[in-house]
């Protein structure tokens, strides 16, 4: 089983436990291999209030669930409170960055603070040589971080901000995994959660109306405010800034006779850019924050950048300078959003990942203020 | 007790096999009363101490310190405001009167001795402090075998036991009932427990409740005491900064609650529990998270030092050696975190 470079039989191994099937065959993989494992659960959110329910004083079923999967594996298992913590670090920020008209990624900020931030200071705690997670990614000796083997579930772009320093301690034993592999070894080592279904895409926002957390956390992004044309002019106004992202279609309430779309958030006149579809065609933009995988040599020459979640990688040039990158798409791109993720790929393997910042148009659009 | 094990039967039932479940049951019944210094029809077996305390509160109107446990605390029937307790954890008897009449209470909830700390609480002088016709109810689960229950009894109008507590089968327990004290009915049924509990008593927990009770060694106390001073001083001499919770007020024997500023209580105990050493913080959560004490917050201990909170309890079957062990196992873990 490959996953477990350079860690001798009997090293102990922290296994961060979600409660899903991904982490709980990683967990049982690191078991199979001879590594002392530990189980650890984070609560991150108090379930009750996240689904509206008073009172529940636990994180629900995938706390229990990874419970039980630790008890089936025999390994110690702890659950720490990270609620205060991941409110401040993951849900604010997100809430915050709709209310300044960006689009937040908050899985992103998740594994680059909570689960490669703190879980590092506990597995230093617990004396542990590595930290195991269930992210379909591969770390290759160096580090090297790369694609997933199955390209439908590969997470680089969740993991793009990891630094050199983590990578070097982190293990993703299912990187060179197939999903349906996954689910087959859960079913074989007859794990309890081998028939889960997948998690939602925002874990805290369970109904995925992810526009109702941000309207309470941040009251002022629900404020109404005027729906403009690339002129200025105003075409009708809309319900708070939380409702929309940049190349949204739907739910603008307008009709000009043709199809509009967003095109920018203004935070300081609270106004919705609306234009059509040409007018979101974005030839560069910039990335700032940016984690550095490889020397800055490497970063010239041809790239692929992915620039959203569920797109594929993109032909793109890159001009690195001392504050971040510059992006230069092969092919312009439509709909690129400040807030989102940028991961950039040569082949399988991450270069850089940070976040735009600025993104550059054919046209004058105010952008919004850098967070 | 094992003959209480063995037999079956239901306690109200007139044939043989009842008679016998019966039998074991006031038995058992006699053996508590003995222990609490009371007469046996003073004694109600419950499901433990929390159904205990819950039978004394039900139907008042009840003002607890700010360091009960969570049974007290979050009983329907416990008023919101709080009798406030000292630095050691001691209840401020000074507030007792005061709060009484402010509150409108019919019972004072004190605990004999903390969970967390191991603060003894100066019942006697709560008891002088109280209003004429106001109850003092008193969860004693922490102490049988660390204190003399019969002058606590006398102290009190209702006081709560749990077997487990004292090393008996979980899921039994008992409510002691000061003469002319009547609980307003919990769980009504078929007239079991002078009618004051309805349901089949569950005879073998009772038994086995009554018999860890009376099995404990008085002379005993005096070598627990010496071990925890050990452990104390082993702990001292590892953390120089070290914090004994309730320092300065009488602690139970067995009991000793440790802090120091920068510990984070929820890692060190997964830390020592990998080395083998059971520690525990404040209250647990049922999710297995550690949640940030009331009694230390209650005590006014800054928050960087209730986030370090340790509890280490020791059990009539520790000797020396599990004092050392633990200590050297102990050691390298707070070493770690230094060098972190």
């Amino acid at each position: 089983m490959t996953g477990f470079d350079e860690l001798p039989t009997g090293a102990r191994v922290v296994v961060a436990m979600s409660g899903g099937v991904d982490s709980a065959v990683a967990a049982a993989l690191a078991k199979r291999r001879g590594l002392d494992v530990v189980g650890i659960t984070l609560q991150l959110y108090d379930h009750g209030a996240a689904v509206g329910r008073k009172g529940a004083c636990c994180a629900g079923q995938d706390i229990y669930d990874a419970r039980r999967v630790a008890d089936q594996l025999q390994i110690p298992h702890y659950v720490l409170d990270f609620e205060e913590r991941f409110r401040k670090t993951v849900i604010n920020d997100f809430a915050d960055s709709y209310a300044q008209g960006r689009t937040p990624i908050p899985c992103v900020r998740c594994n680059q603070r909570i689960k490669f931030g703190d879980l590092f200071a506990i597995a230093d705690d617990l004396g542990a040589a590595a930290l195991v997670t269930g992210h379909y990614a591969r770390r290759l000796p160096g580090p090297e971080l790369h694609r997933a083997v199955d390209a439908s579930r590969d997470q680089t772009y969740f993991l793009a901000q990891t630094t050199p320093a983590q990578l070097e301690r982190l293990r993703f034993p299912l990187g060179a995994l197939l999903k349906r592999e996954v689910r087959r070894l859960a079913d074989e080592l007859g794990l309890k959660v081998a028939a889960k279904p997948e998690s939602r895409d925002i874990c805290f926002v369970p109904s995925g109306h992810y526009s109702e957390v941000v309207r309470r956390l941040r009251p002022d992004a629900a404020e109404p405010g005027p729906i403009v044309d690339v002129d200025g002019r105003e075409v009708g106004t809309h319900g708070g800034l939380a409702n929309y992202t940049v190349g949204q279609r739907r739910g603008l309430g307008v009709a000009t006779g043709q199809p509009l779309y967003v095109l920018g958030l203004e935070r300081e006149r609270r106004a919705v850019v609306v234009g059509p579809k040409r007018a979101l065609v974005v030839p560069a933009f910039r990335v700032n924050e940016v984690n550095q995988l490889v020397a800055h040599d490497a970063l010239v020459g041809p790239v692929e950048v992915k620039h959203r979640a569920h797109e594929a990688a993109v032909a793109a040039r890159l001009e690195p300078d001392s504050d971040g990158i510059r992006v230069v798409l092969g092919e312009p791109g439509f709909g690129i959003a400040p807030g989102q993720a940028c991961v950039v790929y040569s082949g399988s393997r991450v270069l850089a990942g940070g976040f735009i910042d600025h993104v550059e148009t054919a046209r004058p659009v105010a952008q919004p203020a850098s967070a | 007790m094992h003959e209480a094990l063995d037999a079956g039967g239901n306690p109200s039932a007139v044939h043989a096999s009842g008679r016998r479940a019966k039998r074991h049951l006031e038995d058992a019944r006699e053996m508590v009363a003995d222990v609490a210094g009371t007469c046996p029809d003073r004694v109600v077996f419950t499901s433990g101490g929390t159904e205990a305390n819950a039978l004394a509160l039900h139907g008042r109107r009840v003002l607890a310190s700010a360091v009960e446990h969570p049974a007290v605390l979050r009983h329907p029937h416990t008023l919101g405001e709080r009798l406030p307790v000292d630095a050691a954890g001691c209840v401020r008897v000074e507030a007792v009167a005061r709060m009484v009449v402010a509150t409108g209470a019919d019972t004072v909830a004190v605990m004999a001795a903390n969970n967390e700390t191991g603060v003894i609480q100066p019942l006697a002088a709560v008891r002088d402090a109280l209003p004429e016709g106001v109850n003092l109810h008193v969860d004693a689960v922490q102490v049988p075998g660390r204190l003399d229950l019969a002058p606590l009894v006398a102290q009190a109008d209702s006081l709560a036991l749990s077997s487990h507590k004292v090393g008996g089968p979980a899921g039994a327990g008992a409510l002691i009932l000061a003469p002319g004290f009547e609980p307003v009915l919990l769980i009504a049924g078929g007239g079991q427990e002078r009618g004051l509990r309805g349901g089949t008593e569950n005879v073998p927990a009772a038994a086995g409740f009554a018999a860890a009770l009376t099995a404990i060694d008085a002379n005993e106390i005096a070598r627990v005491r010496e071990l925890r001073s050990r452990l104390e001083a082993g702990l001292r001499a590892l953390v120089a900064n070290l914090v004994v919770l309730g320092d300065g007020a009488p602690r139970l024997i067995n009991t000793l609650a440790v802090t120091a500023p920068g510990w984070r209580a929820e890692r060190l105990l997964m830390a020592l529990d990998l080395a083998g050493v059971a520690v525990s913080s404040g209250a647990a959560c049922s999710s297995g998270t550690v949640k940030r004490s009331h009694v230390l917050e209650a005590m006014g201990v800054c928050d960087d030092l209730i986030d370090g909170m340790l509890r280490f309890s020791l059990g009539w079957s520790t000797i020396e050696a599990d004092i050392d062990e633990a200590l050297a196992r102990i050691a390298p873990i707070l070493g770690r975190r230094r060098a972190a």
